[in-house]
């Protein structure tokens, strides 16, 4: 079994046979640290303690849990790709963060990064998913949007809603180490599928080296079009080489849903809509997701899944369900409560401005989105959202009346 | 040193060249005018002993398309053998680079500052300050786009008790960018000694930024007139500089300074990379050879807004930059006007030129402040 899979390469058909062994949940099992070959050792020389990184002035989840212990036991492993813990661990030993947030400082290569270098990214994942412990727990996986209760906001504060995860090609090395051919790959094996979809899912590819000025100018409309990252958090991952090499942007006909190919992850799927219909908004990422998976299974292909991690993604901070569900609501006045912060908290939100991750918000008007990732299902994520953004709504219509709040009882992590 | 095993690169193998060559349709460097697939398909499969790839040669240039004007090189080195093993790409850049420089031709060294005439008398309400600075690697170890953080910590650590062993006029003091105090950053800063983390694509994309501050910092004597930086863009940039025009006294110290370095580096059986072909090995192809820029602050307001200025540079081999370095504009009319060449001349060929270049254009200058012609003193081609 494990030099079946130690071989995992271009071919399509090699892949095919390791999902005939039994499915996704097999492949999974396959991935148990125990079965993966690290690649050949590296040579080194200097000792472990003369590379340890300088992490005193450092603040990711990285720094807190590399100690020199581990990266010594960890120095001289590779991924059967050849992927190393300094690649790995250099966006965080490059960015040592802010005092306020904590950012993850680390990625991983490929999907064999999270068996190689379990012993780091363990805990990482366990502290940045509030205590989710891989080596014990699993993590449910839920599409089926019919679970959904309400999840129709009133639209006199709801501007937008909006889901998004992403998805990765088994047996292709991630951005971070991918190489070119590997990428061309991803673009083609998503985009072929992709032409397969059809009704209010047939739509367009959009390459970012082939786009005419026009195609451009529209998808920036859209507000489509995403660009060569400079964030030093992606470009310090090696995430920007060989830009726009392979990069595309492709969407529906009814620009309702549409993915990303190739930036940070594989793919990033993503439906949206203006107004408040989160139900129907999720219902097309599940049958959309749903689809896809199905269109690049007939292909011999499948997505990165397991039964410990959910779906495997760059950043750990995006494992499980890759899941972020939010709206675009007006919250004038609960926007400036000094218990805004603690109400988010307790309904398991955040907060971000309308300009995504790292920007402010703008007259009052927020994205409230879902904290968690893994841990809970895609479903139990998108009911929190819609009974949080319910209570926020409740809570601004009481401030407009002069009426008091009250900060809700927080919510179970892990159900 | 054994070659090590590349896994990353064995794996890469197993696609073939048209799916893995770069798309370089839009770009103009001097790696996209020389990489073709031919060549690609060559080298691809091979490694430095210490597992540097052409992949990792050229990402920089793959990452960085370049502007229609200005040609960037768009490769780097690794190591010392880089040059060697990817022969067939650098070797064309090379020559496209340095002035048809060819394979089988030798490069001349000599840092015997006796053999420079004149330089003293270049004068001072013209020429506002005089600067020399050249780059070396290393033996033995990688180089910046590719070292380890234990390699590059290593280079500090010889770099450090080298230059602490230095005395007389250089004696002076090392201060690491990770664990200098505010007063000595804000006093580094206003001597224009500070060197910061890169920020140019150029560099960031060929990996050089890597576990920034860890390791690097900058030496400089007590005097103020010799400077080295640590793990920068190289293993070491040596800098000998001062106000006004003797550029003569300044070219004495840089080659003094840096033979005194050398013996030192030696004795710990880590000489500086060098060969009879390419003279010093530094990170960018384009400073092999001398990798000295000899250059002076000069007040042309005239003589720059002249038809023939750019002409009159070309032919006396001189380029210029503005007064804040590569890139930057020239600010009241001043000017760095320092050496075009590195490979294929000496260093006291190079400031000669420098020396010489400078004088004439001075008296043009003042030529044409009286208002008469400077026709008759366009100087020949050197």
């Amino acid at each position: 079994m494990a030099s079946s899979f130690t071989r995992i390469l271009s071919s399509k058909r090699n892949v095919g046979i390791l999902s005939l062994v039994g499915g996704s949940v097999a492949a999974g099992f396959l991935l148990h640290r125990e079965h993966v070959t690290a690649g050949e050792p590296l040579r080194r020389r200097y000792p472990a303690s003369a590379e340890y990184p300088d992490l005193r002035k450092h603040n990711n989840c990285m720094a807190s849990n590399l100690t020199p212990a581990i990266y010594a036991k960890l120095c001289d492993k590779a991924t059967p790709n050849g992927y190393t813990l300094d690649q790995a661990i250099q966006t965080g030993v490059d960015n040592p963060g802010h005092p306020f947030i904590k950012t993850v400082g680390l990625v991983a290569g490929d999907e064999e990064s999270y068996e190689v270098f379990a012993d780091l990214l363990d805990p990482v994942i366990k502290e940045r998913h509030n205590g989710y412990d891989p080596r014990v727990m699993k993590h449910p996986t839920d599409l089926n949007a019919t679970k959904i209760q309400s999840g129709v906001f009133d639209e006199r504060y709801v501007l937008s809603s909006r889901v998004r995860t992403g998805r990765s090609i088994r047996g292709l090395s991630l951005p971070p180490a991918c190489t070119r051919a590997e990428r061309r790959e991803v673009e083609r094996v998503v985009v072929d599928a992709l032409s397969g979809l059809k009704g209010d899912l047939a739509g367009k590819y959009y390459s970012l080296t082939l786009m005419t000025e026009q195609e451009q100018q529209q998808l920036i409309d859209d507000h489509f079009l995403f660009d060569k990252p400079v964030s030093p958090l992606l470009t310090c991952a090696g995430m920007a080489r060989d830009w726009p090499d392979a990069r595309g942007i492709w969407h529906n006909n009814e620009k309702t849903f549409l993915i990303w190919i190739n930036e940070e992850d594989h793919t990033r799927v993503i439906s949206m809509e203006k107004g408040g219909n989160m139900k129907r908004v999720f219902e097309r990422f599940c049958r959309g997701l749903k689809e896809v998976e199905r269109l690049i299974q007939e292909r011999g292909w499948e997505f990165m899944w397991n039964e410990r991690l959910g779906y495997i993604l760059t950043c750990p901070s995006n494992l499980g369900t890759g899941l972020r569900a939010g709206v675009h609501v007006k919250l004038p006045r609960l926007g400036k409560d000094p218990r805004f912060s603690k109400i988010l908290d307790n309904l398991r939100l955040q907060k971000r401005g309308t300009g995504g991750v790292d920007t402010a918000a703008v007259g009052g008007v927020f994205d409230i989105s879902n904290l968690d990732r893994l841990g809970q299902s895609e479903v139990q994520l998108v009911q929190t959202v819609i009974d949080g953004v319910n209570y926020l709504i409740e809570c601004e219509k009481r401030l407009e009346k002069g009426q008091d709040i009250k900060v809700p009882a927080p919510l179970k992590q892990f159900k | 040193m054994a070659a090590m095993k590349n896994c990353h690169n064995d794996y890469k193998m197993k696609f073939s060249v048209d799916e893995e060559f770069p798309d370089l349709s839009q770009h103009n460097n001097h790696m996209a005018k020389v990489l073709n697939k031919d060549i690609y398909s060559k080298l691809r499969g091979k490694s430095t002993p210490s597992g540097f790839t052409v992949d990792d040669v050229i990402q920089t240039g793959v990452d960085n398309p370049g502007h229609p004007f200005i040609m960037t090189v768009g490769c780097v080195a690794g190591d010392e053998e880089s040059y060697e093993v990817f022969k067939e790409l650098l070797d064309p850049i090379i020559s496209d680079r340095h002035g048809g420089y060819k394979p089988t031709d030798k490069h001349k060294t000599d840092l015997n500052f006796e053999n420079l005439k004149g330089g003293d008398d270049l004068d001072p309400n013209y020429v506002l300050s005089s600067r020399v600075r050249t780059g070396r690697s290393i033996k033995g170890f990688t180089l910046p786009p590719h070292n380890s953080r234990g390699e590059r910590r290593g280079i500090e650590k010889l770099s450090i008790e080298a230059l602490s062993s230095l005395d007389g006029e250089f004696k002076g003091k090392y201060y690491p960018l990770n664990g200098m105090t505010d007063a000595e950053q804000e006093q580094l800063i206003a001597d224009h000694f500070l060197f910061d983390k890169p920020v140019s694509p150029l560099l960031t994309c060929a990996g050089m930024a890597r576990d920034w501050p860890d390791a690097r910092g900058i030496w400089h004597n007590d005097n103020k007139t010799f400077l080295v930086w640590v793990n920068e863009e190289d293993h070491l940039r040596v800098i000998s500089m001062q106000k006004g025009g003797n550029m003569k006294e300044v070219f004495k110290r840089f080659c003094v300074g840096l033979q005194k370095i050398e013996e030192i580096f030696k004795k710990h059986n880590h000489g500086f990379m060098w060969n009879e072909h390419l003279g010093y090995i530094l990170t960018c192809p384009s400073n092999l050879g001398t990798g000295l820029r000899g250059g002076v602050h000069v007040k042309l307001p005239k003589l720059s807004t002249h038809p023939k200025f750019e002409e009159i540079l070309t032919r006396l081999r001189l380029q210029k930059r503005g007064t804040g370095g590569v890139d930057t504009a020239s600010v009241g009319g001043v000017f760095d006007i320092s050496n075009a060449d590195r490979l294929g001349s000496s260093e006291v060929e190079q400031v000669q030129l420098v020396v010489d270049g400078v004088k004439l254009m001075v008296e043009m200058e003042k030529k044409l402040e009286k208002g008469e012609s400077i026709d008759g003193m366009i100087p020949a081609q050197k």
